[in-house]
This record gives C-alpha cells, structure tokens and sequence, in this order.
C-alpha cells in the first residue's frame, strides 16, 4: 500500500462584527433588543469593575487583581450563551463572564480582598470558584460533565482558561478524557495572547490554540474573541451539540489582555505601545456599540446611563465589600471536613487563647 | 562593601556562575525579558541571551522533566518556578525522576540541577501563593533542600547548589527578598550546604528555624535579652539536616523551641524534636517545643498574620521551655 493521507482536519475562524462594528448579515444570529441590550450590559459592568478594581488596588483596598479589560466580548459572548442549568468552571480573570452568571460584584471584591468568604458560591449554584493554578480546573469540567451524561442531565459545562493553560498537563489530559468518553463539555480558551510576559507564539508551534482539539477527537473552532456576537454564537452551538450529541467541542477566542497580567504586573515591560493601540482600535465594546447604534437598538444616551448604572453598582458593591466585618479566627479551621477532627478543634482553641493574650498584654 | 537585599544577592549568584561555566543556562515561565516575577532573573536575558536564559511554556512538569534530561546531557539548568504553589504539577518529575536519577542509573547518571522558587507568606498573595511545603521536599530521598533567610547566605548557597552534582530544591522567602540588605563580599564566596549557621549565641534556649521565621526568632532573642539567653540557629539546609550544630547547642542549653511557618503535623519540626528525643534526649531539660502554622489550608490574606508565627507566640514558646 502506498502512503496516504491518514488524517486531515481544519479550523475555522469566525467573525461576525467586523471591527468597526459591521455585522455580516448572513451569519447574525437571532437575539432580540433586549438579548442585546443585556450582554451590553455586562460588558460594560465588567469593564468599569475593573477599572475600578485596579483603582482601589493602588489605593492599597484590594489585594493583586487580574484584570479583564479587553476581554468583555469573549466572556459575556460566551457566558451569555450559557443556559442557567450549565456549569461554568472559570479560571481567575472571568470578572464578566462571573456578572453575566449573576455572581454578585461584592463577593467577588471580597474574594480579592483576601476573604474567604469571597468564594462562597453566590447566584447561580452552577458556578465554580476561581482557580489560581493555571489549567487545573479543565479536568474538574469534564469530570462534571461526564457525570451529568452519566445521569442523562442533558446539561452542559463551559470551563474558560487561557492561552499559556494549553501547555499544562491538566489541559491535554482533561481534554483526552473529554474526547475519549464524549463528555458534553465547551473547553472556552480565551487566548489574550499572553502568559504574563510569554507571547502566543511562544507559547507553542501549533498554528492555532483550537486546532489542538482535533488531536483528541473534536472540534475546535476559532473565534473572534472581540466580536460577542461570534464568541455567542459559537458558543450557544457547541453548548447545543454538548447537550445534544455528548460532544465536547474547543473555542479559541482571540483577544488581548489590554491591562496588566495582575496588577503585580507591568506589561510595559514586555510588549510595546503599538500593539496595545492595535488591539484598542478593536476594542469589543466599542465594536458592539456602532453596531447596536446602526441597529436603532441604542443611542448614545442609553450607553451613557449603562455606564452611570454600572459605576453607581460598582460603588455600591465595593462599598457593601469594605464594610463586611472582618473574618474571624475560626475561618482559618472551619470547611476543612465536615466534622472538625478534635487536633484542629484544639489548635483553634489555642489560636484563641493566644489572641486572647496578646489582646491583654 | 557591597550592601545588596536578597534578590540582588540571588540574581548575581547567577549571573557569575553562568559567566564561569556555560553549560548553567535559566528556565522558567518569564524569567526571560521580563526577568521573572520579582525580577530575580533580572538582565540575565539582555546579558547572556534566550539560549541560556529562556522563557518556556507555562508547564512546570516541562520545565522541569526537561531540566532533568538537560541536566543528564552535561548542562546545569536553574529551573525556576513562579511560585511553590504551582510546583506541584512538576512534583511527580520530582519524586518519580530527579531525586532517583542518580540511584535507578547506580551512579551512571546524575542531575546537577536546582529548582528555585519563592514560597512562604506574608505579602497579602492571592490563593496558592503563600504555602510552605518544604517538608514534602525534605519528605523525598534524592534531592536536597535548600532555604537562605538572608541576602549573604542566599549568594552564598545559589552558588553551592549550582555547582552541587546532585539536585536541589532551593526555596527563597519572598516575604523578605526586599525586606533588609546585607554586605555580600564581593569574593566569590560560597556557603556550604548542609550547614547550619549559629546566628546567636546564648546558653538558656535553643531557637531553631529558617527562612522568614528566622527574624522572629531573632526579634525574640533580642526581647528577652538580660532576661532568657536564647541562642538562635539558621538552619539553612533542611536537607540534609545538620544535626551536630543543633545538638552542640542542645547539650548547652537543654531546651529548644523550633520555629516554622508550614503546618505542624508532619513538618520539619517534628523531625528534628524525634532527632533530639532519639540522640540526645539525656540532655533535654524540657520537652520541645514546636511554634508553627496551624494544620490548615493556609488562609487567605486578612487573616495570614493570624496564621503566621510570630515573636509573641516565639516568645510563649521560650518562656514555656525555659520554665518548664
């Protein structure tokens, strides 16, 4: 026999709204005034989170903070996608995607705050918590959503991570067990072309983050990750196919960190000016707003009341955040078991006692 | 004098071992041009370029397992990992491959390899970033483990350990990487590992510890000056363990309190309150004494400084010893 082709596959790459806001009517997905309107809102509500975050973040009110802006579009696209009963498994930078899956903003403050009640599962129960450890929580998404197969929940989980997870081990063995027992699971991979200072190409050979899938059984999908149109649509139909035909499919959204890695970070560093102009000039929400103006669906002086809306919410919900009362000592202990085994009973006791004693002295 | 703070002492330990020898090359996620994340990488990029100091794929278990095969081929990789929190995905290189090279190949192969990372608490980090988890280091046969807790000491064992035939884990305390300077002579010295070093000397207490807590073993000794004569030992190396400087100072005083920020059942402490029940238990006058973090998921940052050891609870300890 000769040789032949033993495989070959391909990868598309999806655009809906152009970057001046040009809509391609054939591929315009149905969503109503109100559907758009909505993601509006979210995006921007994450987009002025963030810049207040990093804001009270220099003012020493908040802990390291991973900034989302530029990422609006690829987030609420996606979450917005998302029916209430799925499952979303986020890393630590999906502030938006978090809002749009009714996490409240001051839980989330608290979280970077360095309080554990942070993490406390609010809103939707189908919500993870963050997870620092890059690419650890692609398993936990497949592991969810195999046992949804397993019970015929016909739901389906969304896990987001980013370009530099693609080289963890956890990502390559979460999506072969994805492949291998067809678990309804959207692997969302918001490739921002960095890992802190490591740009995309860097990162790996492979021509495209989404071509990846096609090694472990799947399809991968390329999308505008600054078009929320695109990143909802491609979505919506992965989730569709998950739920349907139990298979798993990859979405690279391609977009750009345009902050800091964290607000430990300085990006100045590593990349120049150029290319974070590039990526303004393809900014998602500015995309979006030509194109719901040229619908008749908003106006100017709509955008502006969201945007007074969203600062007066984030006032408010940074407000309600520094005003929790402080975390007690038995936060430390508590949640490790059910039962508190009598050793961590009795360091807690002690723990007391010694604040006890340095109260007094 | 050359006054430096302990980054700066690290990163021209690194600099001079890889102008001496040229098989010492750099890995880890942006310790490239951006100089890793506290910059202890720093210029190391601009001066000696990507070959040898190179931004890798984020992908510990890759950094490391190939540090392992570069390390076998003849080079000396300093493997860094952003933070010990995330070593853990190259944990099974680790136990399964480095710590055994030199054994499974009876002596064939080794691996002049050391693997930094900063660890520890204290500087109000996000999740996952301020454990100590030196003792499941110190847990595995093969590899030995290294903590500095000052700028001289930390030029001084970068330089042994990349020089060390054998791998070795090599912690730094982040939370006083900048927090004080020191004179690092500029002589090319090294300090040796598997020493421990007697910072105080003092005949009522022996204080041991490493790392951050070691200034609050310091902070307590200076207290109780006039009052209980604390001697305070660094031990620098956890392993291997210097069990004769510890016991010298155990003979004299009698009492010890040992002082660690990771999570006491199972620490580094225990091991060296068995070592002295077991060798030199005629000269123990009391029971010792262990100061460290609770057996908890180290919390997040509003309530670490309830977490972490500090003088007052050093303090306790001594008192409790010394009375005993």
């Amino acid at each position: 026999m000769p040789r032949q082709e033993a495989f070959s596959g391909d990868i598309q790459h999806l655009q809906i709204l152009d970057k001046d806001g040009n809509v391609d009517e054939d591929l315009e997905p149905d969503l109503s005034d109100d559907e758009l309107r909505d993601m509006y809102w979210y995006m921007i509500l994450g987009r002025i989170y963030d810049q207040k975050a990093i804001k009270m973040q220099r003012q020493g009110r908040l802990g390291t903070y991973a900034p989302c802006k530029g990422q609006e579009a690829a987030q609420v696209g996606s979450a917005y996608a998302m029916d209430d009963s799925d499952w979303m498994f986020p890393a630590f930078r999906e502030t938006a995607a978090y809002f749009v899956r009714d996490y409240p903003p001051e839980k989330l403050t608290q979280f970077w705050q360095g309080d554990e009640r942070g993490s406390a599962i609010e809103g939707q129960d189908e919500n993870f918590m963050v997870s620092v450890p890059v690419g650890s929580q692609l398993p936990h998404a497949v592991g969810a959503a195999w046992a949804s197969k397993k019970n015929d929940d016909n739901i389906a989980t969304l896990v987001y991570f980013g370009d530099g997870a693609t080289s963890e081990g956890d990502f390559h063995e979460g999506m072969n067990f994805a492949g291998a027992f067809s678990t309804p699971t959207v692997f969302l991979c918001q490739n921002n072309q960095y890992a802190i200072s490591v740009p995309r190409d860097e990162q790996t050979g492979s021509e495209t983050l989404a071509q990846k899938a096609l090694a472990y059984g799947f399809d991968g999908i390329q999308v505008d990750g600054n078009d929320v149109l695109a990143m909802w649509k491609a979505t919506k139909e992965a989730l569709q196919k998950a739920r349907k035909e139990n298979e798993p499919t990859m979405i690279e959204a391609v977009t750009y960190r345009r902050g800091d890695h964290t607000t430990a970070d300085d990006a100045e560093r590593y990349r120049d000016e150029e290319e974070v102009e590039y990526w303004q000039e393809r900014d998602p929400i500015d995309r979006f707003e030509a194109y719901l103006k040229e619908k008749d669906v908003a106006d100017d002086d709509w955008f502006e009341e969201q945007k007074e809306k969203a600062k007066e919410q984030v006032n408010d919900a940074m407000e309600t955040a520094e005003n929790v009362e402080a975390p007690d000592i038995e936060d430390i202990f508590t949640y490790h078991f059910k039962d508190t085994p009598p050793e961590l009973q009795d360091q807690m006791q002690h723990l007391k006692q010694l604040e006890q004693e340095r109260d007094e002295a | 004098m050359s006054e430096m703070n302990m980054v700066q002492a690290l990163n021209r330990a690194m600099q001079e071992e890889m102008e001496q020898d040229e098989d010492v090359v750099v890995m880890g996620e942006d310790v490239g041009e951006d100089g890793g994340v506290f910059r202890v990488t720093k210029g190391l990029h601009d001066e000696f370029g990507p070959d040898r100091v190179i931004d890798t794929p984020l992908a510990e278990s890759g950094i490391v397992g190939t540090a392992l095969g570069m390390a076998v081929y003849g080079m000396k990789p300093i493997a860094e990992i952003q933070f010990m929190g995330f070593s853990y995905p190259a944990f099974d290189q680790v136990i399964s491959h480095v710590s055994r090279i030199r054994n499974r190949s009876r002596g064939e192969y080794n691996a002049p390899m050391v693997i930094r990372a900063p660890y520890g608490g204290g500087i109000h980090a996000p999740e996952h970033h301020s454990e100590s988890t030196e003792a499941l280091y110190a847990h595995t046969p093969g590899i030995k483990v290294v903590i500095p807790s000052g700028p001289d000491d930390a030029y001084g064992l970068l330089k042994s350990a990349i020089r060390d035939p054998d791998p070795v884990c090599f912690w730094e305390p982040k939370k006083i990487y900048r927090a004080f300077k020191e004179d690092v002579p500029n002589d090319e010295h090294t300090t040796p590992i598997g020493e421990a070093d007697v910072k105080r000397e003092g005949s009522d207490v022996t204080v041991v510890s490493w790392g951050a807590m070691l200034q609050e073993a310091l902070d307590t000794a200076d207290k109780l000056e006039g009052e209980i004569d604390v001697e305070v030992i660094d031990l620098r190396t956890i392993s291997p363990m210097d069990m004769e400087t510890i016991e010298e100072s155990v003979d004299k005083t009698g009492r010890c309190v040992v002082v660690h920020e990771a999570p006491q059942t199972c620490g580094v402490g225990a091991e060296i309150s068995a070592r002295l029940t077991e060798d030199d238990i005629l000269h123990l006058e009391a029971p010792v004494k262990r100061v460290t973090g609770f057996d908890t998921i180290f919390p997040m940052y509003k309530l670490e400084e309830k977490y972490l050891p500090d003088s007052f609870r050093v303090e306790k300890a001594v008192r409790e010893v010394h009375t005993f």
